[in-house]
């Protein structure tokens, strides 16, 4: 081949890095810059999975091995659609594939959402992992109650961050700020809020498991909720229904374990919405509304019954969706938060591919599946892509040479691959002082002082 | 808490699963895959994926299967990794269908 075949892949998360491992394993030549807005690279693996799981953080070393390749360039510190722009990327590069996730949170659109002490679990999630973004969040833990709306894995995530105690946590990669402040914590009650029942639940059971083995605080169930309507009965019984049958057992087991002596609680609470935040100038109190299943087994919705049911709580979280964030110049769902594809292809509004945009991940799928779903959607994505290389390939393209905004010297600092190796070191240095795997940088101005300016 | 890939897997060898391992864990020979639990991060992506549940968390293993935990175990190490979906064995259909998926 005359020339190499360049991809801009924008977002350096899991999806981004399948993406690279495919392109790469089709042995064209393909060469990757790869593109993310903090000096960090790795997405959620580093700023979303909990500090206190550390083995899915392992991804992370197959995200470096795949960074150590020869075909690939780590561009951080650089935001696409603010320092360089799509039509930039587009000229520059055969093929732009957006692997940027979903940044942004699904609201629940009620009275008092906005209230002071009312957050996005993404908000709390990012603070205790030392996201830049979330450094300065103020969470107010003098308060005894919290209610978390949602029971996916991040609201679990949330109730077990603020149900665990220090020595639990101090051990991991948790963010400094965030641990020291949860060491004043005094919160007694956690009230986990799922608009269906306990059969529809998408917890995995073993992050449900975990609530079982907290050290100063107990999982509560109320055994009412148990007892299910025959269409949930027989959702259980359907072959897809494994999962929730697991949890159910689970569940029993909470309900039938004695009350320990413990200093908080954890209730799991079922066929509850909000439907309104009161207080004068706070969070006070959250207005819930009981929720009933209709329609068939597989397909049953939660209908309000009008009974409403009032928690003091002067802290909320809600967990109930995230929705990818648009970028200038590439088409947009902002209904779903998405960017609308066919087999990994960006399309317009009227369902014609946009030449030269993917998209993979979150930002194609929306919020669904864990780390290693993403593998799989990358692949088929870098399929398409591939295929699509006779029409994409009209010459050679410049890349990342290409772009006058980083080669002027007035854009960002480029974090390259090496640079972030050497914040990296720095953090587990800086860990190991502590007995932590590391501690994070958790300002952009941090990280860019470790990394030496090249001579221009 | 190993995750274990069992009987199922033999005769059909479908290798849905390795394009979900965030890790690259899975290993073969010509009858069917091993996870590799020094590798393995326990996320369970792989668990759901296989058309003839042949996978499971050593916490939901039925107690039959439970000789399969040193079975991966030794055989993992030795084989070649597997980290892209093959061709499924010749009769794989047949034989999922005959375990009831």
């Amino acid at each position: 081949m005359s020339h190499p075949i360049r991809v801009a892949i924008v977002g350096s998360g899991p999806s981004g890095f399948y993406a690279a491992e495919g392109l790469f394993k089709a042995g064209r030549g393909v060469q990757v810059d790869m593109f993310e807005r903090l000096p960090a690279p790795y997405g959620l693996v580093r700023h979303g999975v909990a500090p206190d799981h550390a083995k899915l953080k392992e991804p992370m070393r197959v995200y470096e091995g795949i960074a150590r390749s020869p075909e690939f360039r780590f561009l951080g510190n650089v935001t696409v659609g603010r320092d360089v722009s799509v039509d930039d990327l587009r000229a520059a590069y055969h093929a732009v594939l957006f692997c940027c996730g979903a940044e942004s949170d699904r609201r629940l659109g009620i009275p008092g959402e906005d209230l002071p002490g009312s957050h996005t679990a993404t908000e709390f999630v990012g603070w205790y992992n030392g996201h830049p973004d979330y450094r300065d969040r103020q969470f107010d833990l003098g308060q005894e109650v919290a209610v978390i709306i949602g029971q996916g894995n991040v609201a679990i995530d949330v109730g077990r961050i603020l149900a665990k105690t220090v020595d639990e946590l101090k051990h991991t990669d948790i963010a400094e700020h965030a641990l020291e402040c949860l060491a004043q914590s005094r919160i007694r009650e956690i009230h986990l809020i799922g608009r269906r029942g306990p059969a529809q639940a998408k917890f995995t059971t073993k992050e449900f498991r975990e609530l079982g083995e907290l050290a100063d605080c107990d999982p509560v169930v109320d055994a009412a909720d148990l007892a299910l309507n025959p269409e949930s009965l027989a959702e259980l019984e359907d072959r897809s229904g494994s999962v929730a049958k697991k949890n159910l057992e689970v569940l029993k087991g909470f309900a039938a374990r004695p009350a320990r002596a413990v200093r908080r609680r954890l209730f799991l609470r079922f066929l509850l919405s909000p439907v309104e935040l009161e207080g004068d100038d706070r969070l006070q109190r959250v207005v819930l509304e009981r929720n009933r299943l209709e329609g068939a087994a597989g397909r049953q919705s939660a209908r309000g019954t009008g009974e409403r049911i009032t928690q003091a709580s002067g802290l909320l979280f809600r967990s109930i969706g995230y929705k990818g964030v648009a970028i200038p110049g590439v088409p947009f769902d902002a209904r779903q938060g998405i960017f609308p594809t066919r087999d990994g292809r960006i399309v317009d509004e009227t369902g014609a591919p946009v030449p030269g945009l993917y998209a993979s991940g979150w930002i194609k799928r929306g919020p669904t599946g864990i780390i290693g779903t993403n593998r799989a959607d990358s692949l088929a994505t870098v399929t398409s892509l591939l295929a699509d290389l006779g029409a994409l390939d009209a010459g050679p393209r410049p890349g990342a040479e290409g772009l006058a905004a980083l080669a002027s010297g007035r854009g960002p600092r480029v974090i390259g691959f090496e640079d972030w190796l050497v914040i990296d070191r720095a953090e587990v240095q800086r860990g190991a002082a502590k007995g932590k795997p590391r501690e994070k940088f958790t300002r952009v101005g941090e990280m860019l002082q470790l990394v030496p300016r090249p001579l221009r | 808490m190993p995750t274990i890939v069992t009987a199922n897997c033999q005769r059909c060898r479908f290798t849905d699963c390795v394009t979900v391992c965030p890790v690259a864990c899975f290993h073969g020979d010509d009858e069917m895959l091993y996870i590799d639990n020094n590798v393995c991060i326990d996320c369970g992506a792989c668990v759901p994926i296989c058309p003839v549940k042949a996978i499971y968390e050593e916490a939901d293993l039925p107690a039959e299967l439970r000789s399969w935990i040193a079975i991966n175990a030794e055989r993992a190490p030795t084989l070649p990794n597997i980290t892209d979906k093959q061709e499924p064995l010749p009769g794989a259909e047949a034989r999922k269908a005959e375990l009831g998926f």
